[in-house]
């Protein structure tokens, strides 16, 4: 694979209301951001895939609102309807294809604006499924607990990764939640749907993220050293809830193989330094942890026990507080990302991880994460 | 380097007013089997799947993940692409560019729509910015009316000029046994059918359709293998225009114009009309048929009726534009830009039947969506260097 | 230059979707809708290449895109793979608590239904528990013909 890295980034804050920004506005603060980060000019920008969802924005072809705010003007532009993974991803393809030296990504959601059962039971079928009522919450506690109870893994294991979380974002200054909280803390907070309470969730967040991909030649026009994409892999499961086992992930499997292999990456919790994975629930990230083979099958619980993925572990994972402190869906892959970066880059401050070369990033799409998108980044 | 990547295998479902034995996904699926078929290929053989469509159109959130047992992206990796109307050509893009990468040799590109499935209108209106233009805007027409309004101001064309392209369109339907519209008509039945928003009539406008289309991509190191005479992708641009509806001047088509400037000097278009074997151009309306043609420099400003209305662009003229019949036989949103690329490919490929243009070795397919984007994408029989 | 900004209060606009939708069912889930709200049979496809039953049905298999299934009747009785009890109340919910999703694997299918599961008692529900369809007496062909599943 020709070289392809990363040589600006731009997050907003992210917030439960940004009252007073557009998506325009948003989308706009972060390409400035990204463009001053590389120390690049919108000129130098080849082309542009933008990230959103036409339901969360509650516009047909939303991509729409935003293109102007990123300099897509008499350039090439596409857009992708997933998260914030899978756009970098393809940002990164239109580079390696030989037709761009460049490639802006960005992506934007406003969560407040929307109503989040609503928007996510849109995403089961309409003929079978829709109307039983279902969303993003009570599909995921379903998943929850066929994981709990075909591992053993209990209420507490997952409240530890809500307290692990949700203390490193102390450390983020972009966060929307940072807290300090005990196990005893999540599991006495308000129940959602069995067994996921409320600081089991990831809460809603508006928020903007870009990221700007450049072949060899043109980093060399850029402030920093690139990151550069190490390897890549994207694959769903199968669609309605009961075809799938939901107490695994073998997608996230298949996916977490192909980037792997393309890296070079056998042992996962040696060679990688960071982790910033899709914890839109506690348990989530438990069970990524085993299918990203950071542990065997049936592994998360005993993993988080194990303190391997805190700040100073063996692999610290969500170092700036992941999904569960803000979760700006589809821009919160490209987050993810971009965390990664900043952690190579050594930029990652209060948060950084020692001696990071070499950064997992992670993003799902679908219900009860079907679809995975798994990216290695690194010196 | 990218790969060089070319088109192996086309499938679409006819055409309809309302599929109502299949849904959604079943749809696709038919689509995806003929298309495999096409290639004599397996859904073994696909190293990855991109689809589109418009969401409000069928109300389903995260389409790609919903469509899997009709897609074959079941343990496979999926993504989606949508663009509003471009959606179909930047699906066919985004499947470009995943092989050209090297990451993927062999990508399936889906596009569909089951537009009877919702209120067309209903859902076109929710593109517009909510705050200013959604309150006084309607839907797709009203933005097509006002830019053929324009055009006749600016240059004199006149109703009937522009109704040449409707009888054109649906008189090569006919040969098209996946029309949906498949209609003979004249001048006079144009003229005389119901007004819509002035200009645009009844049989000015293009229909809504329930179709879907899928089209595989190869590398260079599959395509020859796969098939005999493959279409391989000479060159692809896309440009868009405004964020407010007021933003640009509408007596041309600003982003076709702009995205021909960029494609044709990397190809060495000089004179498209010429250089050119067919065409296959998203024109969802007879005026587009010849206000957007000189955005492509197939003639000068002004110059559309003249040309269209020589029979040049008929089949058997010097650069038959859309054989299949085009949008306005058929117009299933998501697909309706795929389907201009393979109907583009059957004609390279060979395979294009009773509408095929002989020896096409050229083709230059459009797509176009609010907010007036554009994408243009050349095929071509001979391998590029 | 940007004191305005300071100055301007920031204003709100609601705004609602509104398209209807009508679902093409298929002629596949016609056939299941039609035989659930006539004769309160659940009927699923087989794949024989995948020796799988689909519940719900499917026109092709997903995994080896067989195009040939056959109907395969499926009991309407089951077990309980997983579950979850919403502590919320939200407009898109068909009942009123307290009740339950629940994916149930019917006896003679290998995929499992995701439905509704109600009439249990406090702390009755477990994975692994046996649960049958109630339907509702006036059926109209549609998913929640089957009011919900309740514990044998």
């Amino acid at each position: 694979m020709d070289k392809v890295g990363i040589v600006g980034v731009g997050q907003t804050k992210y917030e439960r209301r940004k009252v007073g920004e557009t998506f325009f506005d948003m989308i706009y603060e972060v390409t400035v951001k990204a463009l001053d980060d590389a120390g690049l000019t919108i000129d130098d920008i080849d082309n542009v895939v933008t990230v959103s969802n036409d339901f969360w924005d509650g516009r047909t072809i939303s991509s729409m609102a935003v293109q102007d705010a990123c300099g897509a003007r008499h350039k090439d532009i596409s857009t992708v309807e997933g998260d914030g993974v899978y756009g970098a991803f393809y940002g990164a393809m239109r580079v390696l294809s030989g037709s761009f030296g460049t490639t802006l990504v960005v992506a934007h959601n406003k969560c407040s604006q929307s109503r989040m059962n609503q928007i996510t039971n849109a995403m089961f079928d309409p003929i079978y499924t829709r109307a039983l009522g279902l969303d993003a919450v009570t599909s995921s506690a379903m998943q929850a607990r066929a994981y709990m109870d075909a591992f053993g893994v209990t209420a507490g294991q997952l409240a530890k990764v809500s307290v692990k979380n949700h203390r490193n974002a102390k450390n983020n200054p972009l966060a929307q939640i940072a807290l300090d909280l005990t196990v005893e803390d999540v599991l006495k907070s308000r129940m959602l749907a069995d067994p996921l309470h409320l600081l089991d969730a990831s809460p809603i967040t508006d928020g903007a993220a870009a990221v700007i991909w450049a072949n060899e030649t043109a980093a060399g026009k850029a402030k920093k050293q690139p990151v550069w994409l190490k390897g890549v892999g994207h694959m769903s499961d199968a669609y309605h809830l009961g075809d799938r086992d939901l107490a695994r992930s073998p997608a996230l499997v298949g996916a977490a193989g192909k980037a792997y292999a393309m890296a070079g990456i056998a042992d996962p919790l040696k060679q990688l330094d960071v982790a910033e994975v899709s914890d839109v629930f506690s348990y989530m990230e438990l069970m990524w942890y085993e299918g990203l083979g950071f542990c065997p099958e049936g592994g998360g619980g005993g993993l988080i026990d194990s303190g391997a993925t805190e700040m100073g572990g063996d692999l610290p994972v969500n170092p700036s507080g992941g999904c569960l402190s803000a979760n700006p869906v589809l821009v919160a892959g490209l987050a993810r990302l971009i965390e990664c970066v900043l952690q190579v880059r050594g930029e990652a401050d209060a948060r950084q991880v020692q001696g990071c070369s070499t950064a997992l990033a992670h993003g799902i799409d679908g219900p009860c994460g079907q679809s995975h998108c798994v990216m290695v980044i690194g010196k | 380097m990218g790969k060089r990547v070319a088109i192996v295998g086309t499938g679409q479902t006819k055409g309809s007013s309302g599929r109502k034995d299949v849904n959604g996904q079943e749809m696709i699926n038919e689509a995806v089997m003929k298309a495999l078929t096409d290639a004599e290929l397996t859904r073994d053989d696909i190293d990855a799947v991109i689809i589109g469509n418009m969401d409000h159109f069928e109300g389903i959130n995260y389409v790609d993940t919903w469509s899997v047992d009709g897609s074959g992206g079941y343990m496979k990796p999926i993504m989606k692409v949508t663009t509003g109307g471009t959606t179909g050509t930047t699906v066919a893009m985004a499947a470009y560019y995943h092989v050209a990468s090297g990451l993927f040799d062999k990508v399936l590109a889906i596009g569909w729509e089951k537009n009877s499935e919702s209120d067309t209108t209903g859902a076109i209106i929710t593109a517009f910015e909510p705050i200013v233009d959604r309150p006084t805007f309607a839907g797709a027409v009203g933005g097509l009316a006002l830019m053929a309004n324009r055009y006749m101001h600016e240059f004199g064309a006149t109703q009937e000029d522009a109704a040449y392209v409707a009888v054109r369109d649906r008189r090569h339907a006919l040969k098209n046994p996946n029309a949906h519209l498949q209609i003979d008509i004249t001048i006079e039945d144009v003229m005389k059918s119901p007004m819509i928003a002035w200009p645009i009539k009844y049989l000015d406008m293009c229909p809504r359709t329930d179709a879907a289309c899928a089209v595989i991509f190869a590398s260079e190191d599959y395509a020859e293998k796969i098939c005999p005479r493959p279409a391989w992708i000479l060159g692809i641009k896309n440009r868009h225009n405004f964020t407010f509806l007021g933003d640009c001047a509408l007596g041309t088509l600003l982003s076709l114009e702009d995205a021909a400037e960029a494609l044709y000097p990397r190809i060495g278009i000089t004179e498209p009309l010429k250089q050119f074997d067919v065409m296959e151009l998203y024109l969802p309306t007879s005026f587009a048929g010849v206000q957007w043609i000189e955005a492509l420099r197939l003639c000068p400003k002004g110059g559309g009726p003249e040309l269209v209305n020589s029979g040049a662009t008929d089949m058997g003229g010097q650069c038959p534009i859309n054989p299949s019949g085009g949008v306005l036989s058929s117009n299933p949103i998501g697909a309706t830009g795929l389907l201009r690329v393979a109907e583009g490919a059957l004609q390279i490929m060979g395979r294009a039947d009773k509408r095929q243009v002989p020896d096409a070795k050229m083709a230059l397919v459009s797509g176009f969506g609010g907010c007036n984007w554009s994408d243009l994408m050349a095929l071509g029989a001979k391998k590029p260097d | 230059m940007t004191d305005w900004i300071e100055q301007t209060e920031d204003m709100v606009y609601k705004g609602r979707i509104k398209v209807p939708y009508t679902w093409w069912v298929g002629e596949t889930g016609s056939h299941f809708f039609a035989t659930l709200r006539d004769e309160k049979k659940l009927m699923g496809t087989f794949c024989a290449k995948c020796d799988m039953v689909f519940m719900p049905p499917r026109k092709n298999c997903g995994r080896c895109f067989n195009q040939q299934m056959s109907w395969k009747e499926v009991a309407d009785e089951g077990t309980l793979l997983t579950y979850t009890v919403p502590a919320y109340e939200a407009d898109i919910h068909p009942m009123k608590p307290p009740f339950a999703f629940g994916i149930i694997k019917l006896d003679g299918a290998d995929t499992g239904l995701t439905h509704i599961v109600a009439g249990f008692g406090t702390g009755q529900l477990k994975t692994g528990l046996r649960v049958k369809a109630v339907f509702k007496e006036d059926r109209e062909g549609h998913i929640l013909d089957i009011r919900h599943f309740q514990p044998v």
